[in-house]
C-alpha cells in the first residue's frame, strides 16, 4: 500500500480542531508556567521556612519525575482524593506547573543577579521590601531571562502532545483518531508534524517580538 | 524642638563584623546647610551617608532629622513602616545612578510618588515634568535610561529623588563615575540646588566643588571625623597632619 495524502483533506476539520486545542493548551499552560514561575521564585527565595521546604520537595518532584507520570497522577490519581479535573484543566495544570518549576529556577537566579543598587534605590525612595521587589527587581529579573523562558515555551508546545494520553483532543490525538479510521499513520503523523512546525514558527515570531519590545528597557 | 538641629548624628558607631568603620561620630547640620564629606578611600564616608537613611544601620548612636529619630529601635514590622516613611524625606543620589532600566525617565520619577503619595496620574506627570525641567532633562522624558549619557542619567536620578520633596539630599560621589566632560552638568544642577537652599550632605572627591559650594567640610579618616570647619579653614589652614597629607595629595594637579 503506497502513500496517499489525498485522504488528509477529508480530516481537515478534525486536524483543525486539534490545532485549536494544542494552541489553547499551550497558551493556557504557558501563562500558568510564566506567572507560576514568578510566584514560585519569590516563594523559594523569600518565603517562610515552613513554606520553602515543602516547596523544594514539590519542585524536586516536578523536575525529577516524568511529565507523563505527573499528568497521570493529576488526571487519574487526584480523583481518589476527590479532585476530579476535566482533562483539559488537568493537562494545563500538569504542563503549566511542570514548566513553572523550570521557569522558577531561571527567575530565581535572575532575581539574585539584579544589581543590589536597584533595590537600594527603590528602598531609598521609601518603597517597602515587597514594593521594591514587585516594581523594580522582578520586572528586571524577568526581562533578563525572556530568551530562556521562550525556549521553555517551545519545549512546552512540543510536550503538549503528551496530554493526548489523558484524552485531550489536541493535535496528536486528532492525528491518531484520523489514523484509526484510515489506517494511514504516515500521512497523518506527517500532517501533524507540519502543523506543529507552523505553530512553532508562530510562537518563535511572537517571542522575537517580545524580545524586540523589551530591548530598550533592559 | 525649634532649638534642635535639623539633622543630628550623636555618638554614631558602626561595625561590619569585627571591622569598626565609624567611631563616635557627632554631626549637626542646620536647615539649608551644605556639608561636604571628604577623606581617603575606606574612611567610612559612604557608610556614614548610608547610616543617615538606614541603608547601613548604625551599631550604636542616634540619627535625627527634623525632630524625628530615624534609627528608632522598633519591632520589625513597625521598624519597616517607620523607615519607609522617613526615607521619603531623605533623597539619595548614588555614584552609579541606579536608575531603573526597565522604566522610562518618566516612569523612574513617577514610580515612588504614585505608589507612596497617592497622587493621580495627572499629578505625578506634572511632578515629573516640573522636576525634569529643574535638571534640564524635560526633552528626554520618554527615553529609557539606556538611551542617556552618564551625566543625563545622574540628572534624572537627582530629579527622581527631588520628586519625593525630600527635606535633605545625600550625594555619594555623584560625579565619580562620569567622564570628565560630563561632570560639570551635574555639578551645575547641584549648585542650583544649593542656591535654592536645599539641605545637602555631599560625599565628594572634588575639592574644588566642595570649596565653591559647601558651607562646611568634614574630613574623615579611619572612621573618625578628624577635622571640620568652613572650606576656607579646612582647605587653607588645616590643623591636623592627616588632613594636610590628604589635601597635599588631592590638591595636586588642581590649579
Ligand atoms: N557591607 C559591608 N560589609 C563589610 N565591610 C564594609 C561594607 N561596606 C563597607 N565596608 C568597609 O567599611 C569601610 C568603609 O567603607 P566606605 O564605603 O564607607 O568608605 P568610603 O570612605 O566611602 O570609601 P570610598 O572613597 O572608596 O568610597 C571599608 O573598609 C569597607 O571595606
Ligand atoms: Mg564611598
Amino acid at each position: 500500500m503506497g502513500l496517499d495524502f489525498t485522504v488528509v483533506p477529508k480530516f481537515f476539520d478534525v486536524i483543525f480542531i486539534g490545532v485549536g486545542w494544542t494552541v489553547a493548551i499551550t497558551i493556557a499552560a504557558g501563562l500558568l508556567s510564566f506567572f507560576g514561575g514568578i510566584v514560585f521564585a519569590v516563594v523559594a527565595l523569600y518565603g517562610p521556612l515552613l513554606v520553602r521546604l515543602p516547596f523544594r520537595l514539590f519542585a524536586w518532584l516536578f523536575m525529577g519525575t516524568p511529565l507523563l507520570l505527573q499528568l497521570f497522577l493529576i488526571y487519574f490519581g487526584l480523583i481518589q482524593i476527590g479532585i476530579d479535573l476535566p482533562a483539559f484543566v488537568a493537562g494545563v495544570v500538569g504542563l503549566g506547573l511542570h514548566f513553572a518549576v523550570y521557569n522558577s529556577e531561571l527567575i530565581q537566579a535572575s532575581i539574585l543577579a539584579v544589581d543590589k543598587g536597584q533595590n537600594e534605590a527603590a528602598r531609598t525612595l521609601g518603597l517597602s521590601r515587597g514594593q521594591a521587589l514587585r516594581k523594580v527587581v522582578i520586572p528586571q529579573a524577568v526581562r533578563a531571562v525572556i530568551p530562556p523562558i521562550g525556549n521553555n515555551m517551545i519545549a512546552l508546545l512540543k510536550d503538549s502532545a503528551l496530554v493526548s494520553v489523558i484524552g485531550v483532543a489536541e493535535l496528536t490525538l486528532a492525528a491518531q483518531q484520523a489514523i484509526g479510521r484510515t489506517f494511514r499513520p504516515f500521512e497523518f503523523y506527517v500532517t501533524a508534524a507540519v502543523c506543529y512546525y507552523f505553530i512553532n514558527l508562530a510562537l518563535e515570531a511572537g517571542l522575537r517580538r517580545i524580545e524586540r519590545h523589551i530591548q530598550l528597557s533592559r | 524642638m525649634s532649638d534642635a538641629p535639623f539633622i543630628e548624628i550623636r555618638n554614631a558607631a558602626k561595625s561590619f563584623g569585627a571591622l569598626e568603620v565609624l567611631k563616635d561620630i557627632n554631626l549637626t547640620v542646620e536647615k539649608g546647610q551644605i556639608v561636604a564629606i571628604i577623606g581617603p578611600s575606606g574612611s567610612g564616608k559612604s557608610t556614614l551617608l548610608r547610616a543617615i537613611n538606614e541603608l547601613d544601620p548604625l551599631t550604636s548612636g542616634e540619627v535625627w532629622l527634623d525632630g524625628v529619630q530615624i534609627n528608632k529601635d522598633l519591632p520589625f514590622r513597625q521598624y519597616e513602616k517607620h523607615v519607609n516613611q522617613v526615607r521619603q524625606d531623605i533623597g539619595m543620589v548614588f555614584q552609579h545612578f541606579n536608575l531603573f532600566p526597565h522604566l522610562t525617565v518618566r516612569g523612574n520619577i513617577t514610580l515612588a510618588p504614585k505608589m507612596l503619595k497617592g497622587l493621580s496620574d495627572k499629578e505625578v506627570n506634572e511632578l515629573a515634568e516640573e522636576q525634569l525641567k529643574r535638571v534640564g532633562m524635560l526633552e528626554r522624558i520618554d527615553y529609557y535610561p539606556s538611551q542617556l549619557s552618564g551625566g543625563q542619567k545622574q540628572r534624572v536620578a537627582i530629579a527622581r529623588a527631588l520628586a519625593m520633596k525630600p527635606k535633605v539630599m545625600l550625594f555619594d560621589e555623584a560625579t565619580s563615575a562620569l567622564d570628565p566632560e560630563l561632570v560639570e552638568e551635574v555639578n551645575l544642577v547641584m549648585k542650583q540646588l544649593a542656591e535654592e537652599h536645599m539641605t545637602m550632605i555631599i560625599v565628594t572627591h572634588e575639592m574644588g566643588f566642595a570649596q565653591d559650594v559647601c558651607d562646611r567640610v568634614l574630613f574623615m579618616d579611619q572612621g573618625y571625623v578628624v577635622e571640620e570647619g568652613s572650606p576656607d579653614v579646612v582647605f587653607r589652614n588645616p590643623t591636623q597632619d592627616r588632613t594636610k597629607d590628604f589635601l597635599k595629595k588631592h590638591l595636586q594637579g588642581q590649579n
